[in-house]
């Protein structure tokens, strides 16, 4: 059993994986998902595992600004938060996710700040934000949903975007990232099972099992300005 | 809504040139206190446009920020307090933010702000039917606009 310990005395100590990954299996999550922006939660499995991997292994969290694209229910920002990110801002279309994600997190105690905007239309300044992680809609609604997050995404990380894409897709990813979005490196860290409960009627098996993978970018170096 | 989010938002109205810094509109503001980090921020001074953090947190009501600085102030504790009040713990909870081009509103709530646009709001780059659907996503738009394009 884990010695209990108040969330601000844990994000002193170096977090373990099995921490953040209790910590996260707390948090509340949609309770009417929206099948136009694909919503499907972000399990506290793969949210503990992305961002503890763009900590440990890379050192884009603690002290970062971090956006979290398409929120939803603020799982992946607030597993940021949880790695000592110093600012994290929540990003989604839908009111009553971030309604969600704003009490998950001051039930976590963390401060976040969230814009409800439609990410493909956001024009944000490519010099603050230093990491971005998302769970992107895989754009099985919507053709190239998870294009333009991407997209977007590398327009205005200056140091990694990590997400998540279908397996099936990893080719057009990996083209598309180096010669169209400006990422200077695309880099496939691992290969997750994805269990999307079935939340939505037109599922006609209980659980569907999707093969993901989990994607670091590297934009290349933005002009801004220096010192 | 804090300072630093603010610092990197635009407007992203169809036709607006310069869209930043969004004017801001308080009703109401809290203060919610943030631990010191130094590091974080003579990281980050360089990035944020100085000039919009002064205007919109004397907008908030902090008046403490000087208009012209220098790399050289990163040495001063007292200089990063101060720097680290405006950008961290200053929180727009109620108001708005303001296209300073256009004086569209987009309200904000809760300390969220609301940065959706209407159909005719929305940017369009490439008259295709690709990127009409991309641009404004919704079918009714896209059926009106390749109308008046084919």
């Amino acid at each position: 059993m884990l010695p209990p310990a108040s969330v601000p005395q844990l994000m002193k100590l170096k977090m373990k994986l099995k921490q953040l990954e209790g910590l996260l299996g707390s948090v509340q999550q949609f309770e009417n998902p929206k099948i136009e922006f694909e919503q499907y939660p972000t399990g506290p499995h793969i949210a503990s595992r992305l961002l503890f991997t763009a900590e440990n292994s890379f050192g884009d969290v603690r002290d970062k600004v971090v956006a979290d694209f398409g929120c939803g229910c603020g799982t992946l920002g607030l597993a940021a938060g949880l790695l000592g990110a110093e600012h994290v801002i929540g990003l989604d279309i839908d009111a009553e996710s971030i309604e969600i994600a704003s009490s998950n997190a001051e039930e976590l105690e963390l401060d976040m700040d969230f814009v409800q905007c439609d990410i493909s239309k956001l024009r944000l300044s490519d010099q603050v934000i230093d990491t971005v992680v998302m769970n992107p809609p895989f754009g099985t609604r919507k053709k190239g949903a998870d294009m333009d997050f991407l997209s977007m995404a590398l327009k205005v990380a200056s140091r990694a975007v990590y997400s998540l894409h279908k397996t099936t897709t990893r080719d057009h990813i990996k083209k598309t990232a180096l010669r169209e979005y400006n990422a200077s490196s695309a880099e496939v860290l691992c290969e997750l099972r994805f269990d999307v409960p079935q939340l939505y009627k037109f599922h006609k098996k209980r659980e569907v099992d999707v093969a993901v993978d989990l994607w670091r970018f590297v934009p290349k170096d933005k002009q801004g300005k220096q010192l | 809504m804090r300072l630093v989010t603010h610092n990197m938002m635009s407007s992203n109205i169809k036709g607006v040139a310069n869209g930043f810094p969004l004017l801001i509109e308080a009703a109401q503001v809290v203060e919610k206190e943030v631990d010191f980090n130094a590091d974080f921020l003579k990281n980050i001074f360089a990035r944020i446009e100085w000039k919009a953090l002064v205007e919109a947190s004397k907008t908030m009501g902090y008046s403490e920020l000087l208009d012209n600085v220098e790399s050289s102030m990163l040495d001063s504790e007292e200089f990063l307090r101060k720097f680290h009040h405006a950008l961290l713990e200053i929180h727009l909870e109620e108001g708005a933010l303001v296209c300073p081009e256009t004086g569209r509103k987009f309200p904000i709530t809760k300390g969220i702000p609301n940065m959706l646009l209407h159909e005719d709001e929305c940017t369009v780059f490439v008259l295709t039917g690709h990127d009409l659907y991309h641009s404004c996503g919704t079918p009714g738009v896209l059926k009106a606009l390749s109308i008046a394009v084919y």
